[in-house]
């Protein structure tokens, strides 16, 4: 085969729930791999967010919505000859199938590399794939296609209840379903056909309580196959991979069986001629207790003892999780195959001596647990199903289970809650009252139920989970117990670290504080060792830096020499916080090494570029808290070895909330920290101190208080006036925090908050609705360095995180603008920034002038920086590394205050995942709710923010119908919008008080109810027929308003189409229609960086 | 269950303490290590491991108990077994008994809880080295001992590993499987040397359609010709197959009278035959993850070894080709002959445990035999 020399990578795009940041890792890793080989690689992504698109990876960078026209433009200004479909998720996927497609590849002669586009179809389009398994002889469960719920409903006769609906073409289980009765059946046959691309779906026999395993297999052009890894999830069939807990390799399978499946594995990578990696899904045979209950009366008619469930002919978060499980580097080697190179032509870079054509050896355990959004979305549907619902995941290492687990629990940053949390309801006597079905707190409730005495066997039969992982359960449970009756010696205290018990639980069990614990380890001399993933099982001598921590003999890490410091990652993707901080932590580790410093990095999450093994100098894989950081540190100060060298200084600024939380930790236990000191982060979070400082300043900040009590809450609330913001300080993602408009309300939110935010203060402010601005600025005590300031579409008290950003700011004035980089010159320079910040304010226009306050001062990296540092050029974490590391800013070459502005417009635009979680309201409020971003690049705004309305998912079609239900006070201001909308092919659906609005302007409008039960046609039948293309719903504030728009808003999610549900947004949309005239522009970012005026 | 603590003591005093399982006498043995994920069940009844006490680096150990399909001969072979984890509770459908009871009934010592990765770095850089497992000596006992044992290199075990008596292959009732009928007087008949066959070699020549006779490992060449078999097939077994000189020789008379395959430790005695040397390897090939090249093919293959010794390729003579590479170290992993019908692999085709990726070799061992027929 030719070798290709010019390559376009497609990749994913935004973060979604289904297609998070393991695509950032694995199209970095193609990128680079494919360097390696002498290739330029073009590489497309909306999401700025990103390592991937950094210019040193990618050699061509393209920040353009991810569309086929888009992509053809690309392909016909850069004419590449290879096309790299299987690194960009699902959407990549999608997107090389529609270039097949349209003749598009033909045209420009472009070849699409590896895996060919035949055998995508192939692994999925449902029916081609059974049809090709049954030739193979391969079983898989009993099934039909079809394209209407009439069809569906027939299969309950021939097939069976309980019947899965997967559609084709979709990603995480989008629009799919277990269905046990015929409505569901029919409910899920109809979402799963608006869903998939191609209008079909595949009902399939349910194989509730199986085991589900999954085998990552490869395959080169030579017809090699090797599998890299085994998974087993804990949760069996029913539950969607991605929301399953999962352990590596499979626990309870013989060897027969693992083989078994593993030659499958490879006779259907073969019959599909897959060329890179595929991740293939099997339901195998349960043990007898839990075959019992869930499938009684199949015990003689099952066909097979195991049957073929999916293929994924592309590389996916499980292969991103059994890349980072087991050291070996599925993308690299994925792309390098994609180019005709052979897997015994490919080196083994974790050992240096081996090749790529190996299997990976594990000698120790690994627990995946993923991380959903409940936390903030405490009224959305909790149950877990075949529909993914969780934004990201962790991982933990360790030799035994037990440890992996609780270690997995630990790195899942939820607050206090370790195994040992019950939530307060669950006091019950029989384990049928727990919530032992499937859903986020099921471990939990297994525990609870465990230590009220319920039986491994009657947990394994309730839950289907094999009795294997319930004894290991009860292993913990059982020395839960003797912590809590025995004293703690030695011994026991060895023994409950060896199972994962922090020194928090162990504390609590033992009646001691966490202190004591550590203490009484030191003492003692138990401290975890070290242990390398080394892909061989210590079967060669391996260079990897990638470590975990055990309680074992052998410790593998001795201090790092040399000038080091440590990077505190920001564990798993969540609502608030993103990949954005896992891309400054990554830069940071970068900017260590390039000043001739080691890079330590701590980390939980598999999906990252920041836990890749060649990222940073070593890696810690371990969860992030107190107690293992600390660890860290000194093991590498040498304690361990008995040297007593100074620990290396830790760097919080990028990881993020979690990275931040660490200081108090640190500083108590006199560890270095490089960058801005902790009293200048302890003003910036507490509130006082805060107000006493800007006042010292003469800065403006809206009147507020904090407070402890619902009844000084009442009082200062009642003294600022309404409407308020109220939010529990130490804020991650706005969470908890709302606009409270009337005392009925804010009651309310006490009656919920007070409780579970015990001892931190609750801050209200009058909230003010101006415009809201954010500044990103890096400072080294005697320079600012303003990068851009960005304005935000969305009035004040939409979360940021939600708000449209642009730069520079448009509509902002010279004085607003001076005033900004004064006040945050002002503030870097008395707090005495060493580094980054991030200042958000809003501005209050007056007849002549302009008012400014501060909403709040983040003395760390935000989730603008690969915003403003991919827009203006400024890599912002190198410039704040250099600046801790003690190179000023002057000295990089850079000015204090506003850098040049540049020749183009950037825009930000947030991404939803609200289709996935079902009960949770899609309306934009102060409570962040996105799980991911776009960027719109272009020399005008209009264009601009077309682009990233676009590949948000957000933009108007050309003409159609929409839906208008507008709140009194903006029904006004919509007119005009209306107006312009109607001289372009639009018409007009309306409730009632908007209606007769648009009816006094003039324009015709048709009237429909605003609930079911007012008749037909209501608001939902004209979203359910199709009948509206876009919906634009806003509400007056209070929680009576936003309960009457949320059936409008749901439908709407769940019809897939545009739901404006703040009027800025809608006006901004309405403009990029009307206004964008030369959206068919693309060009790399470097180019639009280096035009001048 | 008692916790009752044992140790393991390496021949240059390295110590490793963990909990005794299985059987609490004190046994000794070279200390190898195995990398393969699953299987221990087929590992510790591989005669194979006859003399030796295994250590596999997997750490969790004993999960799916033991069951009575999977034996690859009538007993536990290994001397003990190393490992960081015993379950005590087995979760498997066939599982019969636990491996800790497993241990004690054939009175086989184990050691768990110990560093297993620390003990297999050890190795790594030391090379394999005897070894003891006790619950009753002290450290510093054991230190003394494991200096004066008989060494496993000079140690020749396969008389005690193969059988003594000829007999045709036929599934144990007690195993849950059933011996495939064959399809009458055409099948061929292969006699397979035992010096420590493992049960999945037959089981696959007779799933493959053939008449299965297992002969002793003292058997004459003229003996075995006697019985005429179609192909013969040189059976895995453990110890230096330099120690092995007499067994040699009936193999130099049998190469070339019938088509031929040797496997493990018949691999090593047919290169001997021929003239090679073999030597003996710093800390073996053991594990289910060895890529292996087919030199015709250019293709890889995941292959299962258990071996200590290799042959010397500088040595290699009388027309023997090297067929099969490793990829990890570069040493012969099979040979083929240039004119006789002859061919040998240094590692398991018939996995048990390991991938079944190179069942392709029993096809072509059994395709020799029936073109020989045709003639």
């Amino acid at each position: 085969m030719l070798k290709p020399s010019k390559v376009l990578v497609i990749a994913s795009g935004p973060i979604i729930i289904g297609q998070a940041a393991e695509f950032d890792y694995s199209g970095t890793q193609a990128c680079q791999s494919l360097k390696e080989e002498g290739i330029t690689t073009v590489l497309v992504n909306s999401n700025p967010a990103t390592i991937m698109t950094d210019e040193d990876i990618a050699d061509i960078v393209y920040l353009e919505p991810l569309t086929a026209e888009v992509l053809e433009r690309i392909i016909e200004k850069e004419r590449p000859d290879g096309l790299l479909p299987t690194l960009g998720g699902q959407t990549g996927l999608n997107l090389a199938i529609a270039l097949a497609d349209n003749g598009v590849l033909d045209k420009y002669n472009l070849r699409s590399l590896g895996t060919p586009i035949e055998t995508i179809k192939k692994a999925e389009e449902r029916s081609l794939f059974k049809k090709l398994l049954a030739e193979i002889g391969e079983p898989t469960p009993r099934s039909a296609t079809v394209n209407s719920v009439k069809e569906a409903i027939k299969l309950i006769e021939t097939i069976g209840l309980p019947l899965i609906i997967r559609p084709s073409y979709t990603l995480g289980g989008t629009g799919g379903g277990i269905a046990h009765n015929k409505e569901e059946l029919g409910f899920f046959t109809a979402s799963g056909l608006a869903n998939s691309m191609n209008h079909e779906v595949l009902i399939e026999q349910c194989l509730l309580g199986w085991k589900e395993l999954e085998y990552e297999v490869m395959r080169d052009a030579g017809d090699n196959c090797i599998t890299i890894c085994n998974m087993e999830n804990i949760d069996p069939m029913g539950v969607h991979t991605g929301d399953s807990i999962v352990v590596a390799p499979s626990q309870t399978l013989t060897d027969k069986e693992y083989q078994m499946l593993r030659s499958a594995s490879l006779k259907i990578i073969r019959a599909l001629g897959i060329e890179g990696g595929c991740n293939i899904q099997f339901a195998l045979t349960p043990h007898p207790i839990v075959a019992e209950k869930w499938t009684p009366n199949r015990e003689n008619s099952e066909r097979s003892e195991y049957y073929v469930i999916e293929v994924n002919p592309r590389v996916s978060r499980s292969s991103a999780l059994a890349s980072k499980a087991t050291g070996y580097p599925i993308a690299r080697v994925a792309a390098k195959i994609a180019i005709g190179k052979k897997l015994d032509e490919i080196s083994n870079r974790i050992t240096g001596k081996t090749l790529a054509s190996f299997e990976p050896a594990l000698d120790y355990c690994v627990v995946k647990i993923p991380r959903w959004p409940f936390d903030k979305f405490a009224r959305g549907d909790r149950t877990t199903g075949s529909q993914m619902k969780a934004t990201g995941e962790v991982m933990a290492i360790d030799r035994c289970f037990e440890a992996a687990l609780q270690k997995a629990v630990r790195s899942l940053e939820l607050g206090k809650r370790s195994l040992l949390w019950e939530d307060s309801c669950w006091n019950k006597e029989s384990s049928s009252e727990y919530p032992l079905h499937p859903n986020d707190l099921r471990l939990w409730a297994i525990m609870a139920a465990l230590r009220r005495d319920s039986s491994c066997e009657q947990i394994s039969r309730a839950t289907g989970i094999d009795p294997w992982f319930i004894s290991k359960f009860k292993n913990i449970v059982e020395m839960e117990k003797r912590l809590l009756s025995e004293p703690l010696e030695e011994n026991i205290l060895l023994q409950s670290k060896r199972l994962g018990f922090s020194d928090e639980q162990i504390g609590i069990l033992a009646d001691r504080l966490p202190e004591q614990v550590r203490q009484l380890r030191r003492e003692k001399k138990i401290r975890p060792a070290y242990k390398m993933v080394d892909t061989c099982a210590a079967e060669f001598d391996a260079e990897t830096p990638y470590f975990y921590s055990t309680y074992e003999q052998e410790n593998e890490a001795p201090p790092l020499a040399g000038n080091k410091a440590v990077v505190i990652g920001s564990g798993p993707i969540r609502i608030g916080q993103g990949i954005e901080f896992d891309y400054c932590c990554v830069h940071s580790a970068r900017a260590l090494q390039k000043a001739g410093w080691k890079s330590i990095m701590v980390n939980s999450n598999p999906e990252t570029v920041s836990t890749d093994f060649d990222t940073s100098s070593r890696l810690y894989f371990e969860a992030l808290d107190e107690e293992s950081i600390l660890d860290i540190l000194e093991n590498e100060s040498g304690e361990q070895a008995g040297e007593q060298e100074q620990p290396p200084a830790s760097i919080v600024q990028f990881g993020g909330q979690t990275a931040i939380n660490m200081v108090e930790s640190l500083f108590q236990h006199n560890m270095p920290i490089l960058g801005s000191s902790i009293n200048a982060i302890d003003i910036a979070e507490d509130r006082s101190r805060f107000e006493d400082f800007l006042n010292s300043l003469g800065i403006p900040q809206p009147p507020g208080v904090a407070v402890l009590s619902s009844k000084e809450a009442l009082k200062a609330a009642g003294t600022l006036g309404y409407p308020v913001l109220v939010r529990p300080s130490y804020v991650l993602g706005g969470r908890a925090m709302e606009i409270v408009y009337s005392e009925e309300d804010l009651n309310h939110y006490l009656s919920l908050s007070l409780e579970t935010n015990n001892c931190r203060p609750i801050l209200i402010d009058r909230y003010f609705q101006g415009k809201e601005v954010e500044v990103d600025a890096v400072a080294d005590g005697e320079t600012v360095l303003i990068p851009g300031v960005m304005e935000h579409i969305e009035r004040a008290g939409v979360h940021s995180g939600d708000s449209i950003a642009v730069y520079p700011g448009i509509n902002l004035t010279d004085d607003e603008i001076s005033t900004m980089v004064d006040y945050t010159t002002r503030i870097g320079l008395a707090l005495q920034i060493k580094g980054l910040m991030n200042i958000q304010m809003v501005i209050m226009r007056g007849k002549e002038t302009s008012d400014i306050y501060i909403l709040e001062v983040n003395p760390r990296a935000s989730r603008t920086i690969p915003f403003i540092s991919k827009i203006t050029g400024i890599p912002m974490v190198h410039v704040a590394t250099n600046v801790m590391l003690g190179t000023s800013i002057a000295q990089q070459g850079y000015k204090g205050g506003l850098h040049k502005k540049q020749n183009l417009v950037g825009v930000k635009a947030p991404v939803f995942s609200m289709s996935k979680l079902i009960g949770v309201d899609n309306y934009l409020g102060p409570e962040m709710k996105s799980t991911g971003e776009v960027i719109g690049i272009d020399h005008d705004f209009p264009a601009a923010l077309a682009k990233a309305l676009i590949a948000s998912g957000l933009m108007l079609p050309a003409r159609g119908k929409l839906l208008l239900s507008i709140a009194d006070g903006e029904k006004a201001e919509t007119i005009p919008l209306i107006k312009k909308l109607s001289s372009f092919d639009y018409e007009f659906y309306a409730t009632e008080g908007t209606a007769s609005i648009i009816k006094e302007s003039g324009l015709p409008v048709k009237m429909v109810a605003r609930k079911i039960s007012e008749g037909s046609p209501n608001v939902i039948d004209v979203i359910q027929d199709n009948s509206v293309k876009g919906v634009i719903n806003t509400a007056s504030g209070g929680y009576n308003s936003l309960k009457d728009g949320f059936a409008i808003r749901r439908a709407a999610v769940e019809k897939g189409i545009p739901c404006f549900t703040s009027l800025d947004t809608f006006r901004a949309a309405v403009e990029a229609l009307t206004n964008s005239k030369h959206v068919g522009t693309v060009q790399p970012l470097k180019e639009y960086l280096a035009e001048k005026d | 269950m008692i916790n009752k603590k044992a140790i393991l003591v390496l021949e240059d005093g390295a110590f490793y303490e963990g909990s005794s399982f299985g059987a609490t006498s004190t046994t000794y043995g070279e200390v190898v290590f195995n990398t393969s994920m699953t299987g221990y069940q087929e590992m510790l009844t591989d005669p194979s491991y006859a003399g030796q006490i295994l250590m596999p680096t997997y750490p969790l150990i004993g999960n799916y108990g033991i069951n009575k399909m999977n034996f690859e001969s009538k007993h536990i072979q290994a001397r003990g077994f190393a490992i960081r984890e015993c379950c005590h509770q087995p979760s498997h459908r066939q599982s019969e008994y636990t491996l800790h009871e497993f241990l004690i009934s054939q009175n086989v010592p184990g050691i768990s809880g110990i560093d297993t990765r620390a003990v297999t770095r050890h190795i790594r850089s030391g090379g394999v080295m005897m070894g003891i497992i006790s619950s009753d000596m002290t450290i510093m006992e054991a230190q003394e001992q494991v200096r004066n044992l008989p060494k496993y290199d000079a140690t020749r075990f396969v008389q005690d590993t193969g059988t003594d008596r000829v007999y045709a292959w036929q599934e144990d009732e007690n195993t849950n499987r059933k011996t495939p009928s064959l399809a009458g007087d055409k099948s061929p008949h292969i006699a397979v040397i035992d010096y420590g066959v493992k049960y999945s070699i037959l089981r696959i020549l007779r799933q493959m359609g053939c008449h299965v006779t297992v002969v002793p490992h003292t058997s004459s060449a003229d003996n075995i010709l006697a019985a005429a078999p179609d192909g013969i097939l040189l059976s895995p077994g453990p110890g230096d197959p330099s120690l092995l000189q007499d067994i040699t020789e009936t193999v130099k008379k049998l190469a070339g009278q019938k088509p031929m395959m040797g496997i493990c430790l018949g691999h090593q005695l047919i290169g001997q035959a021929l003239g090679a040397k073999t030597f003996k390897l710093k800390f073996g090939h053991r594990g289910g993850n060895h890529p292996v090249r087919d030199i015709a093919t250019g293709r890889v293959y995941i292959t299962a070894q258990n071996h200590g010794y290799a042959l010397d390729a500088a040595t290699l003579k009388g027309g023997l080709d090297i067929s099969h590479i490793s990829l990890n170290d570069g040493t012969v992993e099979g040979l083929r002959h240039q004119e006789l019908s002859l061919i040998t692999i240094q590692y398991h085709a018939e996995a048990s445990p390991g991938p079944l990726d190179n069942l392709y070799l029993f096809e072509r061992f059994l395709e020799m035999v029936k073109s020989e027929e045709k003639l």
